[in-house]
């Protein structure tokens, strides 16, 4: 009998989990699961909650009800794990030996890591989004607030879903609106990069849609701390934006246990080659999903992408086969623009979000980066989809691999006409970080 | 791909000026891409660039903020002041090395 051991009951680590039960079951192989609850989030769906979009019902399920029967589910926190002997330490001191392991451990957001964010006013009038607890805290906060500075905070990148921050400040703006009390509230995105997004033609649309709105972007803002008495951010280079309210997006880490492992970077993702996503020091290990360091989108369509590629890696691997899969960095996101209307994109490590078509079987082709209803009512339709058939890990219909039908190559001349980026050579003080 | 002409020497470039070749790079480059920036480099400055030279032929890709503070040992306050505003571009761009890819 082998063992395999995935750490993480999350997207990754029950997609995972329920693809190879299906390839392994009855090859001598046990598939344990270690989480440290039975609480499954549906994470893209926090974003809503502070508009009373979605209550906790419609986003936490039980994680058992989505992992396949024959996969053995402990839960327990997780201590270490000891690659010399093989070994799993789970907190209740509790030991799990692993022929093969796959770490599905997510990143998570850490307001302890900025001074001042975990301070007398974290929650008053310093919130995030990215937890449950926060998002619900933020709904009753907005009931109150009707004027004032509001400032949505990137604090350093990576960050997993990306595009988030920016939808929630397009939702914030619509919601204002629609309240109309749009004019007595000043809107600030503050972000670590120099746009609004990363790549330069997503980020030249996605700053415009700013503009539109009338949200005023600070870019280049490294956060040193923030001063909660005076209600200011302050940036290592002394910059300060005042806030009455604060919904920030604080640092992202990797679990604990994998810097006591000794098996992550300096923000405690797992080192993993890019391509096979087999841990760069560990030939049993490997990583999917938010937990590892691969330069892609922390998004649980990567999850989904990766969890194809991890999953024909290991089978080849494990029979000490070359491993044949390579994952290219595909990322798939609806981006929410307020009002009913959402953008999607689609990308890779080596091609950026660009303007065209998405040629999704049966729903039919999708316009990519541009404000449709159809994308909106794609995004609402995912959160049946995650449950019912990316969990399961039942086919979808989309390619592992980034197409480029129907994308629109820089080189052509977009049907729309598309701002160009800001391609200003540093060398010639341009705006880039 | 474009090329750029530094003290008479020909270097491959990309659309912002990073080099695309760290073996077209030496300390005279270095001096002459500072300047092109308005840095005047110091022994400060050289510490810096050498962490991320020598950590880059380690790792194959550019070191982060993040990386050049808590494994380069550098405060962030202080790359901040000697590469002002965009430190971990700057740094990058001086050193000869590709841009950070930190953030996707």
């Amino acid at each position: 009998m082998r063992n395999l051991v995935i750490l993480g009951g999350g997207t990754a680590g029950t997609m995972v989990a329920n693809k190879l039960q299906k390839r392994l079951r009855g090859h001598g192989w046990t598939i344990t699961v270690v989480d440290r609850d039975d609480e499954h989030h549906y994470q893209p769906g926090y974003l809503f909650v502070p508009f009373g979009g979605y209550t906790r019902d419609q986003i936490v399920r039980s994680r058992h009800h989505f992992v396949a029967e024959g996969v053995r589910l402990v839960y327990d926190e997780i201590d270490r794990v000891s690659p010399v002997d093989r070994t799993v330490h789970l907190g209740s001191g509790r030991t799990l030996s692993y022929d093969f392991l796959v770490i599905a451990t997510g990143t998570a957001p850490r307001p302890d890591q900025t001074p001042g964010v975990l301070g007398p006013e974290w929650r008053r009038s310093i919130f995030d989004f990215y937890t449950l607890e926060g998002a619900e805290s933020l709904a009753a906060a907005f009931e109150e607030f009707d004027h004032g500075r509001l400032v949505v905070h990137i604090s350093e990148m990576p960050i997993k879903c990306p595009v988030a921050p920016l939808e929630f400040t397009f939702l914030v703006d619509a919601w204002l609106r629609r309240r109309g009390i749009r004019d007595r509230v000043q809107l600030a995105y503050v972000t670590p990069l120099d746009g609004a997004f990363t790549r330069p033609v997503a980020s030249a649309r996605l700053g415009h849609m700013l503009e539109e709105r009338k949200v005023d972007l600070v870019s280049d803002f490294m956060v040193e701390s923030v001063d909660p008495d005076r209600k200011v951010l302050v940036s290592y280079d002394e910059r300060e934006v005042p806030f009455d309210l604060l919904v920030t997006v604080p640092v992202n880490m990797g679990a604990d246990f994998v810097a006591r492992s000794g098996l992550g970077d300096e923000l405690q993702h797992v080192t993993v080659d890019k391509h096979t996503l087999l841990h760069t020091a560990h030939d049993n290990i490997f990583a999917v999903g938010d937990a590892s360091n691969v330069p892609a989108s922390k998004a649980g369509s990567v999850a989904h992408f990766e969890a194809d590629v991890l999953v024909r890696n290991l089978l080849e691997h494990v029979e000490g086969r070359p491993m044949t899969e390579s994952f290219d960095g595909h990322a798939n996101c609806f981006v929410e623009a307020g009002d009913h209307k959402a953008l999607l994109i689609d990308f890779n490590y080596d091609t950026e979000p660009l303007p065209g078509t998405y040629p999704l079987p049966v729903v039919g082709p999708l316009r990519l980066l541009e404000e449709t209803h159809a994308n909106h009512l794609g995004k609402l339709a995912f959160r049946h989809v995650y449950w019912n058939v990316l969990l399961p890990g039942r086919p979808l219909p989309l390619p592992t691999h980034m197409s480029m039908a129907g994308k629109q190559s820089p080189r052509t001349p977009p049907i729309e006409p598309v701002d160009e980026p800001n391609q200003e050579p540093i060398a010639q003080g341009g705006t880039t970080s | 791909m474009t090329t750029t002409t530094i003290d008479g020497r020909t270097v491959h470039t990309n659309d912002e000026g990073f080099l695309t070749d760290p073996t077209e790079w030496d300390e005279q480059v270095a001096e002459t891409l500072a300047a092109r920036i308005g840095l005047e480099l110091t022994a400060e400055h050289w510490r810096a660039i050498r962490f991320l030279r020598t950590d880059y032929a380690a790792q194959g890709e550019t070191a982060t903020l993040r990386r050049i503070s808590t494994v380069g040992g550098f405060p962030v306050k202080t790359l901040f002041q000697l590469f002002p505003q965009k430190p971990a571009k700057k740094l990058a761009y001086v050193a000869g090395l590709p841009k950070p890819q930190g953030c996707v």
